[in-house]
Protein backbone atom coordinates (compact mmCIF):
# COMPACT_ATOMS: atom_id res chain seq x y z
CA UNK A 1 0.00 0.00 0.00
CA UNK A 2 1.13 3.38 -1.30
CA UNK A 3 1.90 6.40 1.84
CA UNK A 4 2.29 9.90 1.11
CA UNK A 5 1.31 12.55 3.46
CA UNK A 6 1.22 15.46 1.03
CA UNK A 7 -0.49 13.12 -2.04
CA UNK A 8 -3.59 11.91 0.71
CA UNK A 9 -3.61 15.94 1.73
CA UNK A 10 -4.01 17.41 -1.31
CA UNK A 11 -6.55 14.35 -2.93
CA UNK A 12 -8.58 14.43 0.14
CA UNK A 13 -8.39 18.30 0.86
CA UNK A 14 -11.08 19.65 -1.76
CA UNK A 15 -13.49 17.09 -0.94
CA UNK A 16 -12.49 17.77 2.91
CA UNK A 17 -13.41 21.57 2.71
CA UNK A 18 -16.78 21.43 0.89
CA UNK A 19 -17.94 18.97 2.89
CA UNK A 20 -17.28 20.91 6.37
CA UNK A 21 -17.45 23.96 5.08
CA UNK A 22 -20.84 23.71 3.55
CA UNK A 23 -22.58 20.45 5.43
CA UNK A 24 -20.80 20.51 8.89
CA UNK A 25 -20.52 23.81 9.73
CA UNK A 26 -23.48 25.08 8.57
CA UNK A 27 -25.38 22.49 10.80
CA UNK A 28 -23.75 23.25 13.88
CA UNK A 29 -24.30 26.89 12.88
CA UNK A 30 -28.12 26.33 12.88
CA UNK A 31 -27.63 25.42 16.39
CA UNK A 32 -25.50 28.29 17.53
CA UNK A 33 -28.14 30.65 15.68
CA UNK A 34 -31.17 29.00 17.10
CA UNK A 35 -29.97 30.59 20.20
CA UNK A 36 -30.40 34.12 18.68
CA UNK A 37 -32.98 36.70 18.16
CA UNK A 38 -32.34 37.24 14.58
CA UNK A 39 -34.37 38.75 11.39
CA UNK A 40 -31.87 37.54 8.69
CA UNK A 41 -30.22 41.45 8.03
CA UNK A 42 -29.58 42.93 11.43
CA UNK A 43 -27.93 42.45 13.85
CA UNK A 44 -28.14 39.45 16.14
CA UNK A 45 -29.09 39.29 19.68
CA UNK A 46 -28.67 36.23 22.16
CA UNK A 47 -31.24 35.24 23.71
CA UNK A 48 -30.38 31.54 25.27
CA UNK A 49 -32.82 28.75 24.74
CA UNK A 50 -35.61 31.01 24.24
CA UNK A 51 -36.32 30.05 20.85
CA UNK A 52 -36.15 26.18 21.69
CA UNK A 53 -38.42 26.59 25.14
CA UNK A 54 -40.82 28.03 22.58
CA UNK A 55 -40.11 25.51 20.09
CA UNK A 56 -41.26 23.10 22.62
CA UNK A 57 -44.51 25.21 23.32
CA UNK A 58 -45.33 25.86 19.79
CA UNK A 59 -48.45 23.86 18.88
CA UNK A 60 -47.61 24.47 15.04
CA UNK A 61 -44.64 22.71 15.38
CA UNK A 62 -45.88 19.86 17.08
CA UNK A 63 -48.51 19.59 14.23
CA UNK A 64 -45.66 19.55 11.43
CA UNK A 65 -43.46 16.65 13.69
CA UNK A 66 -46.91 15.02 14.04
CA UNK A 67 -47.12 15.10 10.02
CA UNK A 68 -43.61 14.17 9.60
CA UNK A 69 -43.98 11.14 12.02
CA UNK A 70 -47.56 10.15 9.99
CA UNK A 71 -45.58 10.15 6.94
CA UNK A 72 -42.80 8.09 8.58
CA UNK A 73 -45.19 5.49 9.10
CA UNK A 74 -47.12 5.59 5.86
CA UNK A 75 -43.72 5.03 4.40
CA UNK A 76 -43.03 2.35 6.17
CA UNK A 77 -46.09 0.88 5.98
CA UNK A 78 -45.83 0.55 1.99
CA UNK A 79 -41.92 -1.39 2.42
CA UNK A 80 -44.48 -4.01 2.98
CA UNK A 81 -46.21 -3.62 -0.77
CA UNK A 82 -42.75 -2.67 -2.34
CA UNK A 83 -41.24 -6.05 -0.80
CA UNK A 84 -44.20 -8.15 -2.15
CA UNK A 85 -43.79 -6.34 -5.64
CA UNK A 86 -40.44 -7.82 -5.96
CA UNK A 87 -41.08 -10.76 -4.85
CA UNK A 88 -43.25 -11.30 -7.32
CA UNK A 89 -40.87 -9.56 -9.63
CA UNK A 90 -38.25 -11.80 -8.69
CA UNK A 91 -39.97 -15.33 -9.00
CA UNK A 92 -39.03 -16.59 -12.13
CA UNK A 93 -41.98 -13.95 -14.26
CA UNK A 94 -40.77 -12.92 -17.90
CA UNK A 95 -40.94 -9.59 -18.39
CA UNK A 96 -38.92 -8.16 -15.22
CA UNK A 97 -36.48 -6.21 -16.72
CA UNK A 98 -38.78 -3.42 -18.49
CA UNK A 99 -41.26 -3.44 -15.57
CA UNK A 100 -39.05 -2.80 -13.37
CA UNK A 101 -37.42 -0.17 -15.73
CA UNK A 102 -41.20 1.17 -16.08
CA UNK A 103 -41.67 1.49 -12.08
CA UNK A 104 -38.58 3.54 -11.67
CA UNK A 105 -39.74 6.50 -14.42
CA UNK A 106 -41.64 8.56 -11.55
CA UNK A 107 -38.46 8.56 -9.81
CA UNK A 108 -36.76 10.06 -12.79
CA UNK A 109 -39.03 13.45 -12.13
CA UNK A 110 -38.40 16.25 -10.59
CA UNK A 111 -40.43 16.23 -7.12
CA UNK A 112 -41.40 20.18 -8.67
CA UNK A 113 -42.66 18.51 -11.78
CA UNK A 114 -44.65 15.69 -9.50
CA UNK A 115 -46.15 18.05 -7.46
CA UNK A 116 -47.08 19.89 -9.96
CA UNK A 117 -48.45 17.18 -12.01
CA UNK A 118 -50.21 15.93 -9.16
CA UNK A 119 -52.06 19.05 -8.68
CA UNK A 120 -53.47 18.74 -11.37
CA UNK A 121 -54.47 15.29 -11.31
CA UNK A 122 -56.16 16.22 -8.03
CA UNK A 123 -57.74 18.89 -9.94
CA UNK A 124 -61.81 19.11 -8.43
CA UNK A 125 -63.59 19.39 -11.32
CA UNK A 126 -61.17 18.83 -14.47
CA UNK A 127 -58.42 16.44 -13.13
CA UNK A 128 -57.51 12.62 -13.83
CA UNK A 129 -58.88 11.55 -10.35
CA UNK A 130 -62.27 13.20 -10.42
CA UNK A 131 -62.93 12.88 -14.01
CA UNK A 132 -62.66 8.99 -13.03
CA UNK A 133 -64.40 8.96 -10.15
CA UNK A 134 -67.49 10.89 -11.57
CA UNK A 135 -67.52 8.34 -14.68
CA UNK A 136 -68.20 5.98 -12.56
CA UNK A 137 -70.86 7.56 -10.84
CA UNK A 138 -69.66 9.26 -7.37
CA UNK A 139 -71.34 12.59 -7.58
CA UNK A 140 -69.57 15.05 -5.24
CA UNK A 141 -65.96 13.79 -5.41
CA UNK A 142 -63.44 15.27 -2.27
CA UNK A 143 -61.21 18.60 -3.50
CA UNK A 144 -58.18 16.16 -2.07
CA UNK A 145 -56.10 19.20 -1.87
CA UNK A 146 -58.37 21.81 -0.17
CA UNK A 147 -59.71 19.14 2.64
CA UNK A 148 -57.74 19.27 5.98
CA UNK A 149 -58.52 15.90 6.78
CA UNK A 150 -57.03 14.24 3.79
CA UNK A 151 -54.72 16.56 2.46
CA UNK A 152 -52.00 14.83 3.72
CA UNK A 153 -52.83 11.14 2.62
CA UNK A 154 -53.61 12.57 -1.01
CA UNK A 155 -49.86 14.01 -0.56
CA UNK A 156 -48.49 11.02 0.33
CA UNK A 157 -49.87 9.10 -2.98
CA UNK A 158 -47.27 10.45 -4.86
CA UNK A 159 -45.12 10.09 -2.82
CA UNK A 160 -45.57 6.54 -3.12
CA UNK A 161 -45.83 6.88 -6.81
CA UNK A 162 -42.51 8.64 -6.57
CA UNK A 163 -40.57 5.70 -4.55
CA UNK A 164 -42.22 3.16 -5.26
CA UNK A 165 -39.56 2.00 -8.00
CA UNK A 166 -36.71 2.76 -5.74
CA UNK A 167 -37.63 0.22 -3.11
CA UNK A 168 -39.01 -2.38 -5.40
CA UNK A 169 -35.48 -2.30 -7.42
CA UNK A 170 -33.69 -2.45 -4.61
CA UNK A 171 -35.70 -5.24 -2.59
CA UNK A 172 -35.57 -6.81 -6.50
CA UNK A 173 -31.71 -6.98 -6.29
CA UNK A 174 -31.44 -8.02 -2.47
CA UNK A 175 -33.64 -10.83 -3.83
CA UNK A 176 -31.57 -12.00 -6.99
CA UNK A 177 -28.58 -11.65 -5.04
CA UNK A 178 -29.81 -15.16 -3.59
CA UNK A 179 -28.37 -17.66 -4.74
CA UNK A 180 -30.26 -20.67 -7.17
CA UNK A 181 -29.03 -23.24 -5.19
CA UNK A 182 -30.77 -22.38 -1.79
CA UNK A 183 -33.94 -21.94 -3.56
CA UNK A 184 -33.22 -25.22 -5.28
CA UNK A 185 -32.74 -26.86 -2.16
CA UNK A 186 -35.74 -25.83 -0.35
CA UNK A 187 -37.83 -26.99 -3.84
CA UNK A 188 -36.56 -30.18 -3.57
CA UNK A 189 -37.70 -30.61 0.04
CA UNK A 190 -40.96 -30.03 -0.83
CA UNK A 191 -41.41 -26.00 -0.15
CA UNK A 192 -44.42 -24.41 -1.83
CA UNK A 193 -43.46 -20.98 -3.86
CA UNK A 194 -45.14 -19.25 -0.83
CA UNK A 195 -43.13 -20.71 2.11
CA UNK A 196 -40.32 -20.15 -0.43
CA UNK A 197 -40.45 -16.56 -0.53
CA UNK A 198 -41.84 -15.86 3.43
CA UNK A 199 -39.09 -18.62 5.06
CA UNK A 200 -36.46 -18.40 2.99
CA UNK A 201 -36.24 -14.96 0.75
CA UNK A 202 -37.61 -12.55 3.40
CA UNK A 203 -34.89 -13.82 6.33
CA UNK A 204 -32.06 -13.51 3.72
CA UNK A 205 -33.07 -10.04 2.61
CA UNK A 206 -33.85 -8.61 5.90
CA UNK A 207 -30.53 -6.62 6.29
CA UNK A 208 -31.44 -4.70 3.18
CA UNK A 209 -34.82 -4.14 4.29
CA UNK A 210 -33.46 -2.85 7.71
CA UNK A 211 -31.96 0.02 5.55
CA UNK A 212 -34.90 0.63 3.79
CA UNK A 213 -36.51 1.38 6.73
CA UNK A 214 -34.27 3.86 7.91
CA UNK A 215 -34.39 5.08 4.39
CA UNK A 216 -37.71 5.62 4.48
CA UNK A 217 -37.81 7.27 7.66
CA UNK A 218 -35.70 9.74 7.48
CA UNK A 219 -36.40 10.43 4.05
CA UNK A 220 -40.05 11.01 5.08
CA UNK A 221 -38.58 13.44 7.97
CA UNK A 222 -37.03 15.62 5.57
CA UNK A 223 -39.97 15.94 2.68
CA UNK A 224 -39.87 19.19 1.70
CA UNK A 225 -39.99 19.83 -2.21
CA UNK A 226 -43.57 18.52 -2.95
CA UNK A 227 -45.52 19.63 -0.07
CA UNK A 228 -43.91 23.24 -0.39
CA UNK A 229 -45.11 23.00 -4.07
CA UNK A 230 -47.85 20.96 -3.41
CA UNK A 231 -50.43 22.48 -0.63
CA UNK A 232 -47.56 25.54 0.82
CA UNK A 233 -48.33 23.40 4.02
CA UNK A 234 -51.95 24.21 3.77
CA UNK A 235 -54.98 24.00 4.03
CA UNK A 236 -54.49 26.41 7.86
CA UNK A 237 -51.30 24.19 8.33
CA UNK A 238 -52.71 20.73 7.69
CA UNK A 239 -50.17 19.55 5.63
CA UNK A 240 -47.00 21.54 7.07
CA UNK A 241 -44.34 19.45 8.06
CA UNK A 242 -40.94 20.18 10.13
CA UNK A 243 -39.05 21.77 6.84
CA UNK A 244 -42.02 23.50 5.21
CA UNK A 245 -42.32 25.07 9.16
CA UNK A 246 -38.90 25.71 9.48
CA UNK A 247 -38.64 27.38 5.80
CA UNK A 248 -41.45 29.34 6.03
CA UNK A 249 -40.68 31.04 9.57
CA UNK A 250 -37.11 32.27 8.01
CA UNK A 251 -37.98 32.86 4.96
CA UNK A 252 -41.26 34.38 4.63
CA UNK A 253 -41.62 35.61 8.22
CA UNK A 254 -38.14 36.86 8.43
CA UNK A 255 -37.64 34.87 11.92
CA UNK A 256 -34.71 33.66 10.94
CA UNK A 257 -33.74 32.86 14.60
CA UNK A 258 -36.65 30.91 15.50
CA UNK A 259 -36.32 29.00 11.84
CA UNK A 260 -32.90 27.64 12.88
CA UNK A 261 -33.68 26.77 16.12
CA UNK A 262 -36.65 24.40 14.26
CA UNK A 263 -34.11 23.28 11.32
CA UNK A 264 -31.77 22.41 14.56
CA UNK A 265 -34.23 20.19 16.34
CA UNK A 266 -35.13 18.50 12.81
CA UNK A 267 -31.56 17.59 12.95
CA UNK A 268 -31.59 16.36 16.19
CA UNK A 269 -34.71 14.50 15.47
CA UNK A 270 -33.70 12.41 12.59
CA UNK A 271 -30.62 11.41 14.07
CA UNK A 272 -32.16 10.25 17.39
CA UNK A 273 -34.35 8.78 15.16
CA UNK A 274 -31.97 7.38 12.82
CA UNK A 275 -30.10 5.53 15.72
CA UNK A 276 -32.85 4.28 17.71
CA UNK A 277 -34.06 2.13 14.30
CA UNK A 278 -30.55 1.10 14.02
CA UNK A 279 -30.45 0.21 17.83
CA UNK A 280 -34.29 -1.68 17.71
CA UNK A 281 -33.45 -3.72 14.01
CA UNK A 282 -29.63 -4.48 14.80
CA UNK A 283 -28.36 -8.15 14.23
CA UNK A 284 -25.26 -9.63 14.93
CA UNK A 285 -24.90 -12.56 12.35
CA UNK A 286 -23.80 -11.11 8.77
CA UNK A 287 -25.23 -13.77 5.97
CA UNK A 288 -22.84 -15.20 3.71
CA UNK A 289 -23.68 -17.56 0.83
CA UNK B 1 -48.22 -22.43 -8.89
CA UNK B 2 -51.49 -22.95 -11.69
CA UNK B 3 -51.98 -20.62 -14.47
CA UNK B 4 -54.51 -18.69 -12.95
CA UNK B 5 -52.17 -17.92 -10.13
CA UNK B 6 -49.37 -16.69 -12.31
CA UNK B 7 -52.37 -14.76 -14.64
CA UNK B 8 -53.04 -13.24 -11.03
CA UNK B 9 -49.33 -11.89 -10.38
CA UNK B 10 -48.65 -10.71 -13.49
CA UNK B 11 -52.15 -8.69 -13.18
CA UNK B 12 -50.62 -7.03 -9.66
CA UNK B 13 -47.66 -6.37 -12.08
CA UNK B 14 -49.49 -4.53 -14.24
CA UNK B 15 -51.56 -2.63 -12.29
CA UNK B 16 -48.18 -1.28 -10.72
CA UNK B 17 -47.12 -0.31 -13.78
CA UNK B 18 -50.30 1.61 -14.91
CA UNK B 19 -50.76 3.48 -11.87
CA UNK B 20 -46.61 4.57 -12.33
CA UNK B 21 -46.93 5.34 -16.25
CA UNK B 22 -51.12 6.93 -16.32
CA UNK B 23 -50.65 10.21 -14.42
CA UNK B 24 -47.74 10.89 -17.31
CA UNK B 25 -49.63 9.44 -20.41
CA UNK B 26 -52.13 12.05 -19.00
CA UNK B 27 -49.91 14.79 -18.69
CA UNK B 28 -48.58 14.52 -22.20
CA UNK B 29 -52.09 14.22 -23.69
CA UNK B 30 -53.16 17.49 -22.13
CA UNK B 31 -50.36 19.21 -23.11
CA UNK B 32 -50.59 18.63 -26.23
CA UNK B 33 -54.38 20.03 -26.22
CA UNK B 34 -56.55 23.07 -26.20
CA UNK B 35 -58.33 24.47 -22.85
CA UNK B 36 -61.66 23.63 -24.52
CA UNK B 37 -60.86 19.95 -24.73
CA UNK B 38 -59.00 19.72 -21.91
CA UNK B 39 -62.47 21.13 -19.88
CA UNK B 40 -65.43 19.62 -22.11
CA UNK B 41 -63.63 16.62 -24.04
CA UNK B 42 -62.94 13.41 -22.53
CA UNK B 43 -59.66 13.75 -20.60
CA UNK B 44 -58.31 10.35 -22.10
CA UNK B 45 -59.11 10.75 -25.76
CA UNK B 46 -55.94 11.33 -28.21
CA UNK B 47 -56.18 15.12 -29.30
CA UNK B 48 -58.30 15.69 -32.11
CA UNK B 49 -55.33 18.29 -33.05
CA UNK B 50 -52.03 18.27 -31.79
CA UNK B 51 -51.45 22.03 -30.37
CA UNK B 52 -47.75 22.25 -30.60
CA UNK B 53 -48.45 25.43 -30.28
CA UNK B 54 -48.49 25.11 -26.27
CA UNK B 55 -45.08 24.41 -26.28
CA UNK B 56 -44.29 26.52 -28.79
CA UNK B 57 -45.48 29.68 -26.63
CA UNK B 58 -44.18 28.17 -23.62
CA UNK B 59 -40.54 28.56 -25.49
CA UNK B 60 -41.42 32.35 -26.80
CA UNK B 61 -42.63 32.74 -23.19
CA UNK B 62 -38.70 32.22 -22.54
CA UNK B 63 -38.42 29.08 -20.94
CA UNK B 64 -34.90 28.70 -23.21
CA UNK B 65 -32.76 30.53 -20.04
CA UNK B 66 -34.11 28.13 -17.25
CA UNK B 67 -33.05 25.25 -19.47
CA UNK B 68 -29.58 26.34 -20.61
CA UNK B 69 -28.57 27.38 -16.51
CA UNK B 70 -30.29 23.94 -15.85
CA UNK B 71 -28.03 22.20 -18.39
CA UNK B 72 -25.12 23.98 -17.24
CA UNK B 73 -25.35 24.22 -13.83
CA UNK B 74 -25.75 20.39 -14.27
CA UNK B 75 -22.91 19.75 -15.90
CA UNK B 76 -20.32 21.70 -14.39
CA UNK B 77 -21.44 20.61 -10.67
CA UNK B 78 -21.81 16.74 -12.16
CA UNK B 79 -18.36 17.38 -13.56
CA UNK B 80 -16.73 18.98 -9.95
CA UNK B 81 -18.45 15.99 -8.09
CA UNK B 82 -17.11 13.11 -10.04
CA UNK B 83 -13.85 14.18 -9.91
CA UNK B 84 -13.25 15.38 -6.41
CA UNK B 85 -15.19 12.20 -5.23
CA UNK B 86 -13.35 10.17 -7.61
CA UNK B 87 -9.85 12.08 -5.95
CA UNK B 88 -10.96 11.21 -2.47
CA UNK B 89 -12.10 7.57 -2.38
CA UNK B 90 -8.64 7.10 -4.47
CA UNK B 91 -6.95 7.93 -1.21
CA UNK B 92 -9.06 6.97 0.94
CA UNK B 93 -9.21 2.97 -0.53
CA UNK B 94 -5.49 2.85 -1.99
CA UNK B 95 -3.50 4.16 0.15
CA UNK B 96 -2.82 3.98 3.63
CA UNK B 97 -2.90 6.12 6.66
CA UNK B 98 -4.52 6.68 10.23
CA UNK B 99 -7.60 8.44 10.03
CA UNK B 100 -8.87 6.52 6.66
CA UNK B 101 -11.85 4.97 8.13
CA UNK B 102 -12.87 8.21 10.34
CA UNK B 103 -12.60 10.20 7.59
CA UNK B 104 -14.44 8.06 5.24
CA UNK B 105 -17.30 7.59 8.18
CA UNK B 106 -17.58 11.51 8.07
CA UNK B 107 -18.23 11.51 4.34
CA UNK B 108 -20.78 9.07 4.38
CA UNK B 109 -22.43 10.47 7.31
CA UNK B 110 -23.43 12.91 4.91
CA UNK B 111 -25.94 10.78 3.98
CA UNK B 112 -28.26 10.80 6.78
CA UNK B 113 -28.55 14.48 7.49
CA UNK B 114 -31.14 16.62 6.30
CA UNK B 115 -29.86 19.37 4.44
CA UNK B 116 -32.78 21.48 5.62
CA UNK B 117 -30.84 22.00 8.70
CA UNK B 118 -27.87 23.61 7.44
CA UNK B 119 -30.48 26.01 5.16
CA UNK B 120 -30.35 28.94 7.12
CA UNK B 121 -26.59 28.93 8.42
CA UNK B 122 -25.43 28.35 4.13
CA UNK B 123 -27.66 31.12 3.49
CA UNK B 124 -26.46 33.57 5.59
CA UNK B 125 -22.83 32.50 4.76
CA UNK B 126 -23.32 33.23 0.90
CA UNK B 127 -24.71 36.57 1.86
CA UNK B 128 -21.65 37.62 2.99
CA UNK B 129 -19.86 36.12 0.67
CA UNK B 130 -21.21 38.09 -1.71
CA UNK B 131 -22.52 34.71 -3.27
CA UNK B 132 -26.36 34.95 -2.90
CA UNK B 133 -28.08 34.85 -6.40
CA UNK B 134 -24.72 33.78 -8.10
CA UNK B 135 -24.80 30.40 -9.75
CA UNK B 136 -21.19 29.54 -7.65
CA UNK B 137 -23.30 29.06 -4.22
CA UNK B 138 -25.69 26.80 -6.22
CA UNK B 139 -22.47 25.14 -7.77
CA UNK B 140 -20.65 24.04 -4.64
CA UNK B 141 -23.79 23.49 -2.84
CA UNK B 142 -24.86 20.92 -5.33
CA UNK B 143 -21.04 19.37 -5.57
CA UNK B 144 -20.84 19.23 -1.79
CA UNK B 145 -24.01 17.50 -1.21
CA UNK B 146 -23.99 15.00 -3.91
CA UNK B 147 -20.25 14.08 -2.69
CA UNK B 148 -21.37 11.32 -0.06
CA UNK B 149 -23.96 9.26 -2.18
CA UNK B 150 -20.98 9.68 -5.06
CA UNK B 151 -18.18 8.33 -2.85
CA UNK B 152 -20.49 5.71 -1.47
CA UNK B 153 -21.05 4.36 -5.73
CA UNK B 154 -17.15 4.62 -6.40
CA UNK B 155 -16.35 2.57 -3.31
CA UNK B 156 -17.60 -0.52 -4.38
CA UNK B 157 -15.60 -0.74 -7.61
CA UNK B 158 -12.29 1.25 -6.21
CA UNK B 159 -12.11 -1.81 -2.96
CA UNK B 160 -11.84 -4.47 -6.12
CA UNK B 161 -8.72 -2.91 -8.13
CA UNK B 162 -6.04 -5.36 -7.75
CA UNK B 163 -3.05 -3.92 -5.87
CA UNK B 164 -1.38 -5.52 -8.72
CA UNK B 165 -1.96 -2.91 -11.21
CA UNK B 166 -0.80 -0.05 -8.96
CA UNK B 167 2.06 -1.95 -7.92
CA UNK B 168 3.34 -2.53 -11.63
CA UNK B 169 2.73 1.10 -12.20
CA UNK B 170 4.65 2.31 -9.34
CA UNK B 171 7.99 -0.06 -10.48
CA UNK B 172 7.59 1.29 -14.04
CA UNK B 173 8.61 4.38 -12.29
CA UNK B 174 4.92 6.63 -12.61
CA UNK B 175 4.39 8.96 -10.40
CA UNK B 176 0.71 8.83 -8.04
CA UNK B 177 -0.59 11.45 -10.33
CA UNK B 178 0.22 9.84 -13.01
CA UNK B 179 -1.35 6.53 -11.51
CA UNK B 180 -4.59 8.59 -10.57
CA UNK B 181 -5.40 10.47 -13.80
CA UNK B 182 -3.94 7.83 -16.35
CA UNK B 183 -4.49 4.30 -15.00
CA UNK B 184 -7.24 4.71 -12.32
CA UNK B 185 -9.48 7.23 -13.87
CA UNK B 186 -9.71 5.38 -17.50
CA UNK B 187 -10.37 2.17 -15.37
CA UNK B 188 -13.02 3.06 -13.41
CA UNK B 189 -15.16 4.51 -16.43
CA UNK B 190 -17.94 2.31 -15.78
CA UNK B 191 -18.68 3.19 -12.16
CA UNK B 192 -17.66 6.79 -13.10
CA UNK B 193 -20.31 6.64 -16.03
CA UNK B 194 -22.98 5.62 -13.33
CA UNK B 195 -22.12 8.30 -10.79
CA UNK B 196 -22.47 10.68 -13.86
CA UNK B 197 -26.06 9.75 -14.98
CA UNK B 198 -27.07 9.78 -10.80
CA UNK B 199 -25.43 12.90 -10.44
CA UNK B 200 -27.00 14.58 -13.62
CA UNK B 201 -30.66 13.49 -12.06
CA UNK B 202 -30.30 14.79 -8.75
CA UNK B 203 -28.61 18.35 -9.59
CA UNK B 204 -31.31 18.45 -12.80
CA UNK B 205 -34.10 18.08 -10.42
CA UNK B 206 -32.78 20.12 -7.22
CA UNK B 207 -34.89 22.78 -5.93
CA UNK B 208 -34.19 24.25 -2.22
CA UNK B 209 -30.92 25.26 -3.29
CA UNK B 210 -31.99 27.24 -6.31
CA UNK B 211 -35.54 28.73 -4.74
CA UNK B 212 -33.00 30.17 -1.66
CA UNK B 213 -30.23 31.35 -3.20
CA UNK B 214 -31.10 32.51 -6.63
CA UNK B 215 -33.55 35.36 -6.67
CA UNK B 216 -33.31 36.82 -10.42
CA UNK B 217 -34.73 35.22 -13.53
CA UNK B 218 -31.47 34.51 -15.47
CA UNK B 219 -30.18 32.48 -13.34
CA UNK B 220 -32.73 30.17 -11.88
CA UNK B 221 -32.70 26.70 -13.16
CA UNK B 222 -35.88 25.02 -14.57
CA UNK B 223 -37.91 23.66 -11.31
CA UNK B 224 -37.45 27.33 -9.80
CA UNK B 225 -38.25 28.69 -12.99
CA UNK B 226 -40.90 26.55 -13.89
CA UNK B 227 -42.84 27.88 -11.03
CA UNK B 228 -42.97 31.23 -12.23
CA UNK B 229 -44.32 29.67 -15.77
CA UNK B 230 -46.96 27.76 -14.44
CA UNK B 231 -48.33 31.06 -11.75
CA UNK B 232 -48.30 33.08 -14.51
CA UNK B 233 -50.15 30.05 -16.92
CA UNK B 234 -52.66 30.04 -14.57
CA UNK B 235 -55.57 28.36 -16.14
CA UNK B 236 -54.05 27.32 -19.39
CA UNK B 237 -53.32 24.03 -19.42
CA UNK B 238 -51.94 22.75 -22.35
CA UNK B 239 -49.17 25.58 -21.73
CA UNK B 240 -48.63 23.96 -18.05
CA UNK B 241 -48.83 20.61 -19.25
CA UNK B 242 -45.57 21.53 -22.28
CA UNK B 243 -43.90 23.30 -19.36
CA UNK B 244 -43.43 19.90 -17.33
CA UNK B 245 -43.29 17.38 -20.52
CA UNK B 246 -40.07 20.11 -21.43
CA UNK B 247 -38.62 20.07 -17.87
CA UNK B 248 -38.07 16.63 -18.12
CA UNK B 249 -37.72 15.26 -21.16
CA UNK B 250 -34.25 15.62 -21.11
CA UNK B 251 -34.06 13.06 -17.91
CA UNK B 252 -36.68 10.88 -19.87
CA UNK B 253 -34.59 10.55 -22.61
CA UNK B 254 -31.53 10.09 -21.12
CA UNK B 255 -32.85 6.74 -19.26
CA UNK B 256 -33.97 5.26 -22.80
CA UNK B 257 -30.33 5.07 -23.20
CA UNK B 258 -28.88 4.90 -19.78
CA UNK B 259 -31.64 2.98 -17.82
CA UNK B 260 -28.78 -0.50 -17.04
CA UNK B 261 -26.61 2.69 -15.48
CA UNK B 262 -29.05 4.06 -13.65
CA UNK B 263 -30.68 0.70 -12.36
CA UNK B 264 -27.17 0.32 -11.19
CA UNK B 265 -26.63 3.32 -9.89
CA UNK B 266 -29.85 3.56 -7.65
CA UNK B 267 -29.21 -0.12 -6.35
CA UNK B 268 -25.30 0.21 -5.47
CA UNK B 269 -26.12 3.75 -3.43
CA UNK B 270 -28.57 1.76 -1.33
CA UNK B 271 -28.16 -2.32 -1.06
CA UNK B 272 -24.57 -1.66 0.58
CA UNK B 273 -26.48 0.63 3.44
Amino acid sequence: MMSNKWIITLYLLPAFLLIAVLIFIPLILSGYYGLMNWDGIGIMQFIGFENYIQALQDMKFWSSALHSFLLAAFSTLSLIVYLAVALILASKIKGTNLLRKIYLIPMLLSSVAIAQLWIKVYNPTNGMLNSILMAIGIENPPEWLADPSIVLFAIFIPIIWQYAGFYILIYYAALKNIPDTVIEAAKIDGATPLQIALKIKLPLIMNVFKVTIVLAVVGSLKYFDLIYVMTGGGPNGASEVMASYMYKLAFSSNDFGYGSAIGFLLLIITLIVTVIIRKVTATKEEIEY
Amino acid sequence: MGRIGYVFLYLCLAAVAVFQVFPIFWLILFSLKDNYEIFAGNPFALPEAVKWENYLSVFQGGIGTYFWNSIWTTIVSTMLTVLIASMATFVITRMRWKLSKLVLSLFLIGLMIPMHSALIPLFKMFMEAGLIDNPISIIITYTAYNLPITMMILLGFYSTIPREIEEAAIVDGSSIHRLFFRIILPISAPVLSTTVIINMIYNWNEFVFVNTFISSDKYKTLTVGMQNFIGQYMTDWGAIGATLVISFLPILIAFLFFSDRIVEGITSSAVKG
